[in-house]
């Protein structure tokens, strides 16, 4: 039965609408803080995708930065885990 | 499909497993502590495999990071998922480019590539915070 259905696949609801494509770009357009201020003016697909790019990263350069800053933490600092948490969840 | 995200539960979700992973790397500190850069490498793979961790195997993304790191236990799965999604559209470009910017994107079709970047911009937004968060505690401890 399984079987079946996967080889169906290809028929009507599996097909992608450009409104669903557009909901989708829009969506990512929001999370862009660059283009977030600003959006009045909707930007073309290829352009919150270059603008996507760019965000993610500079969003790795972030966690490389705080996991190097982290690390050397971790030969000095032994903080304890449950005060840690803790702090972070009272947040 | 619907963007529900629960952000507040993977938030501490990532900051437990990543503050136990923190932990672990600690205790080996021999081996870690000997090379700066080795040490760096293991905290930033921590984080990473972490978050995804924290997401759990629902996710595209979070499952092509998981199965690098169990790679026997979810290689059934995404494994299937690539039956069933196949590379629809190849793409060039800035799609190619986000295809390989998000974890497990090479395979996927062009809306849940879409879908997937979203969440995965959530997750690093939120994984930065919560690094941040434990910086400033470990330094104010200091």
């Amino acid at each position: 039965m399984s079987s079946r259905r996967s080889r169906s696949r290809h028929s009507g609801s599996s097909r992608i609408t450009d409104d669903q494509i557009n909901d989708l770009v829009s969506k990512l357009q929001q999370l862009l803080p660059e283009m977030h201020s600003r959006r009045s003016d909707k930007k073309s697909a290829t352009k919150v995708l270059q603008e996507t790019c760019n965000y993610i990263r500079s969003l790795h350069r972030e966690v490389d930065d705080l996991s190097e800053r982290l690390s050397e933490l971790l030969e000095n600092a032994d903080t304890t885990q449950a005060d840690l948490i803790r702090s972070l969840i009272m947040q | 499909m619907a963007m529900n995200f629960h952000q507040s539960a993977i938030k501490t979700r990532f900051a437990v497993r990543f503050v136990q992973a923190m932990k672990r790397l600690n205790k080996r500190r021999g081996v870690t502590t000997t090379d700066s850069y080795k040490r760096y490498r293991a905290t930033r793979a921590a984080a990473c495999a972490s978050m995804a961790s924290a997401v759990g195997p629902q996710r595209a993304w979070s499952r092509a990071v998981l199965s690098k790191t169990k790679r026997r236990r979810f290689q059934a799965i995404s494994r299937k998922r690539r039956l069933i999604n196949p590379r629809r559209n190849l793409g060039f470009g800035q799609e190619e480019d986000l295809r390989g910017l998000v974890p497990g994107g090479k395979g996927m079709e062009y809306c849940s590539l879409l879908s997937e970047t979203a969440h995965y911009i959530r997750c690093l937004q939120a994984q930065i915070q919560v690094m941040t968060d434990i910086l400033h505690h470990s330094s104010s401890l200091n």
